[in-house]
């Protein structure tokens, strides 16, 4: 008696590995499911909440922007200029060979056609995220007349393309879209 | 030792309780509070599904929209619900363009970008529904000395909140027991907890407001349909979490009924009669 | 473990011989929870309750992580914070549910395991240790909730600050000052609620370490069982693994039903619902009761209402209270008789169901108004409390007489299935000696 329940070892098939049958296949199968759909949710809850979703588009009003003036606003934590270009501002971009950018792009191609004199952009320059200069009063536009990077001196123009500098692309334009001539929708 | 000890301290116990046993007791006095008090009375309502158990239902989007009609017509007009957002509406049905219709009925406070000061601007649908009043002091001072509760989470800050609100706001009807005296000012209540309301009948006559689905809006059917919206603003995740739970204790049920088949076929060699039989 | 006949962990694999001879873990885990750890074959369904402890404190700290994420501890938008979890947060009404609801599925599974010890006498040598450290693990606990229950900063979290540090203030000179010093302040505020997140956030932690010494303890003399007999042979037990992990098993799925019916169909059921107002220092609720699991706690303290021997009532209530607990680490030589288990000492096993009714009689006290006649009769129940560890269970220890045992474990489950099944099986013959 003592050798028959010693332990569950003696009552196992010869082969000593224990049935794996449908059963326990079942329950490991189940198992390993819900624990993935606990899994789910833990993971999940570190995304962005309702509240930070619904701060994800701004509405921008324009029409206070005088030609030459630029506004900064705040759009999911971050700077965005918005810029009202000169007729100036606006032909020295475009008489820029776009091939000897680094970054070649158009004006045409970073604003909204028939809006050419409203660049918005991110303030975020590309090279290590510093805030660029020239959307305030009085502030430096750089070598170009846009916008300057103070941190490593990265230079940017009225398209806000990187002129000179390390910074390896031009600031970013955000999705927007014009709700009336005067006001867009970023976001 | 320890048990000499432990026969000192439980004597000591003892005694102390008991003294506290044979003291005279004072006789009693009914409480008027408690006699009249009632409970609220239990409606079916739909988010609790069939047999009012909680388990199934959801909630019915038109009595939602009339609910906020009810609370934005009467109750807004001291009450605020500041844990909402104007957002959260598009889970009771409202588009887009009318939750941004609506927020910018409503101004929020702001900076004045030039001057630096204190200005307000109109609300956006991220925003919450903007308090009554700034503070307590002010709520108090508008309101006679009552301070209207924010009414956000009202149906589970209350004890069976839901016909709480229901029966508090047709409760005005019902006549002061004899010898009761209502101060002047309050009203009788019996689902009130202290059967003396500051509150003014909201809910004066029927047909206070005109709801835009037809539904005839007697003063029964405006609370009931403004209680359930103060449910879904207490808990706007009503219905995911039943949803949710169904699923999970359908697959809790499987999965225990696996385990238990697991189970018994471990211990089939140790347990049961073929391995009786071997003893 | 101590049985000689356990199995050994043999590693197979290259990898599992490479780790085992650098960082045995696997090694530990199978000697701790797998087939290495012999335990008694007729461990019964409230033998679970200790497993599910675990999983219980678990799912407490996987779930208090996640909203420890998103709760801010600042008496100004503490409130709102949990307030945000619930509406904006991704699945966050169901983490928080999960966490408050778990706190008192977590009390009640505890409660189960502690009963359970009581009535097999698990306390008694040689596992009085496991049983000390099982208690430190409820005390701290029971520290635990109660700040965690404070973080809501509703008005029953303020005024249950208020009221539990105020049982300092009963402490003769320096209680006052013990009080202002555990609140930083003069009322629960910023101070406060930011250190007993602190704590509430540590407490666990500690918890789990305290855990691994209770099962430490407990692999030591390896677990009691339903007869009390010690394990005399290997006919007396079954590899922990897969025996009893397939039965804690199906009894963490039995638990997790019954925990996913409260968190989603009735995930306020074993609330107040005074704690969804914001905290109010100017207003008290009506009642100030804490969590139920506390209630028979409560109830002693509130049940000494007159002074005795010059130390005034509320002294008395706090002692009373601290006691109820404390006399429990005692145990093990308060109740001096050989036998462990109540189903072989017919006088304890009535005793131990008198105090199961008299817990529970406390309990519903602890939750209701301190007024009559709920007062008289917590005082009736609390005499019992003290009475039955520290009177009566001494005495009747000693002058019981006890049923005969069985000599073994083996022979006790076989009695029992013969007594189940046909006649034809009955009349097994004794049980051999181990070898």
């Amino acid at each position: 008696m003592a050798s028959e329940t010693s332990v569950a070892a003696d009552t196992l098939p010869p082969s000593g590995e224990r049935r794996r049958d449908f059963i326990y296949v079942a329950t490991g199968a189940f198992a390993a499911a819900g624990a993935a759909a606990v899994v789910l949710p833990l993971v999940n809850q570190m995304n962005p909440s309702a509240d930070v979703l619904a701060l994800a588009s701004i509405d921008l009003d324009l029409s206070a922007i005088q030609p030459g003036q630029a506004v900064k606003a705040s759009w999911r934590g971050k700077p965005i200029f918005a810029r009202h270009l000169t007729p100036a501002e606006i032909d020295a971009a475009k008489k820029v060979d776009v091939s000897t950018l680094r970054d070649p792009q158009t004006l045409d191609q970073r604003t909204k056609a028939g809006n050419e004199q409203w660049l918005i952009t991110l303030g975020v320059c590309t090279h290590l995220g510093c805030v660029p200069l020239g959307a305030g009063e009085g502030e430096a536009r750089g070598d170009f007349g846009g916008y300057f990077c103070p941190c490593h001196g990265s230079h940017y123009d009225t398209a806000a393309r990187v002129r000179k500098g390390p910074a390896p692309k031009n600031l970013e334009v955000p999705e927007y879209k014009f709700n009336t001539p005067t006001a867009v929708t970023i976001g | 030792m320890i048990r000499l000890g432990a026969l000192g301290a439980g004597l000591f116990f003892v005694l102390a309780l008991m003294l506290g046993v044979v003291q005279p007791r004072d006789a009693v006095a009914p409480d008027p509070v408690e006699e009249h008090h009632k409970h609220p009375q239990k409606v079916e309502w739909s988010f609790n599904g069939p047999g009012n158990l909680g388990i199934f239902g959801t909630f019915d989007r038109a009595q939602l929209q009339r609910g906020f009609q009810v609370y934005k017509e009467v109750c807004s007009a001291c009450h605020s619900i500041n844990r909402v957002a104007f957002r959260d509406l598009a889970a009771i049905g409202f588009s887009p363009a009318e939750i941004k219709a609506l927020a910018a009925q409503y101004e929020v406070a702001s900076i004045d970008d030039k001057t630096g000061e204190a200005a307000t601007r109109k609300a956006t649908p991220a925003d919450k529904f903007p308090l009554i009043y700034p503070n307590e002091a002010a709520a108090r001072a508008a309101q006679n000395g009552a301070l209207p509760p924010d009414l956000s989470l009202i149906t589970k800050a209350r004890e069976d909140g839901t016909n709480y609100v229901h029966s508090l706001l047709t409760g005005y009807d019902e006549a002061p027991p004899k010898g009761w005296t209502v101060l002047d000012g309050l009203y009788y209540n019996p689902y009130f907890a202290s059967l003396n309301i500051k509150m003014p009948p909201p809910l004066a006559a029927d047909d206070q407001v005109t709801y835009a689905d037809g539904t005839k809006a007697t003063r029964d059917q405006m609370a009931k349909d403004v209680a359930v919206f103060l449910t879904w603003t207490a808990e706007p995740k009503l219905e995911a979490r039943k949803e949710t739970g169904v699923a999970a204790v359908i697959f809790l049920l499987i999965l225990t009924l696996l385990g238990y088949l697991s189970y018994r076929r471990v211990w089939a060699d140790v347990k049961g009669p073929k391995a009786v039989a071997a003893e | 473990m101590s049985f000689p006949w356990a199995k050994h962990y043999e590693p197979k694999s290259e990898f599992t011989k490479f780790v085992d001879s650098r960082l045995p873990i696997p090694r530990f885990v199978y000697d701790a929870l797998g087939a290495g750890y012999p335990a008694p074959k007729n461990l019964n369904y409230f033998y679970n309750f200790g497993f599910l402890a675990g999983v219980a404190l678990m799912v407490q700290i996987i779930t208090g992580i996640v909203l420890a994420m998103h709760y801010a501890a600042n008496t100004a938008i503490a409130f709102d914070s949990v307030e945000h979890i619930m509406r904006d947060v991704n699945s966050g009404w169901m983490i928080r549910y999960m966490h408050a609801v778990g706190a008192s599925f977590f009390f009640a599974v505890v409660y189960i395991h502690i009963f359970r010890g009581l009535y097999y006498g698990s306390y008694k040598p040689p596992r009085e240790v496991l049983w000390m450290l099982g208690l430190v693990i409820f005390l701290l606990m029971m520290a635990t909730a109660f700040m965690g229950y404070v973080l809501v900063w509703g008005q029953m979290s303020f005024w249950g600050a208020t009221v539990i540090t105020g049982l300092f203030s009963a402490i003769p000179v320096v209680g006052p000052a013990i009080q202002t010093w555990l609140l930083g302040g003069f009322s629960p505020d910023n101070a406060t609620l930011n250190r007993f997140f602190s704590l509430h956030f540590l407490l666990p932690f500690v918890t789990l370490g305290v855990i691994v010494l209770h099962v430490w303890a407990l692999h030591i003399p390896g677990s009691n069982n339903p007869t009390g007999v010690d394990v005399k042979g290997p006919q007396d037990t079954v590899p922990f693994h897969p025996y009893y992990t397939a039965k804690d098993f199906f009894g963490l799925g039995v638990y997790l039903t019954l925990f996913a019916v409260v968190v989603f169909f009735a995930p306020n059921m074993l609330g107040e619902v005074d704690n969804y107002i914001p905290a109010n220092p100017l207003s008290t609720p009506a009642l100030i009761v804490p969590e139920w699991y506390f209630w028979p706690f409560y109830a002693i303290l509130r049940s000494f209402t007159v002074d005795f021997l010059f130390i005034p009532a509320k002294l008395l209530g706090v002692i009373g209270m601290f006691a109820s607990i404390l006399l429990l680490f005692f145990l093990p030589w308060l109740d001096t008789s050989p036998v462990r288990s109540n189903n072989y000492r017919p006088w304890s096993r009535i005793l131990f169901w008198v105090f199961v009714v008299d817990v529970i009689i406390l309990g519903v006290c602890g939750g209701k108004h301190a007024a009559e006649p709920w007062i008289i009769i917590s005082q009736l129940a609390s005499v019992y409390y003290f009475a039955h560890f520290l009177i009566i269970l001494p005495i009747v220890s000693r002058i019981e007489k006890t049923l005969p045992l069985p000599n073994s474990i083996a022979e006790a489950v076989l009695a029992k299935y013969n007594k189940a099944s046909s006649p034809g099986l009955a009349g097994s013959p004794g049980v051999q000696p181990a070898e």
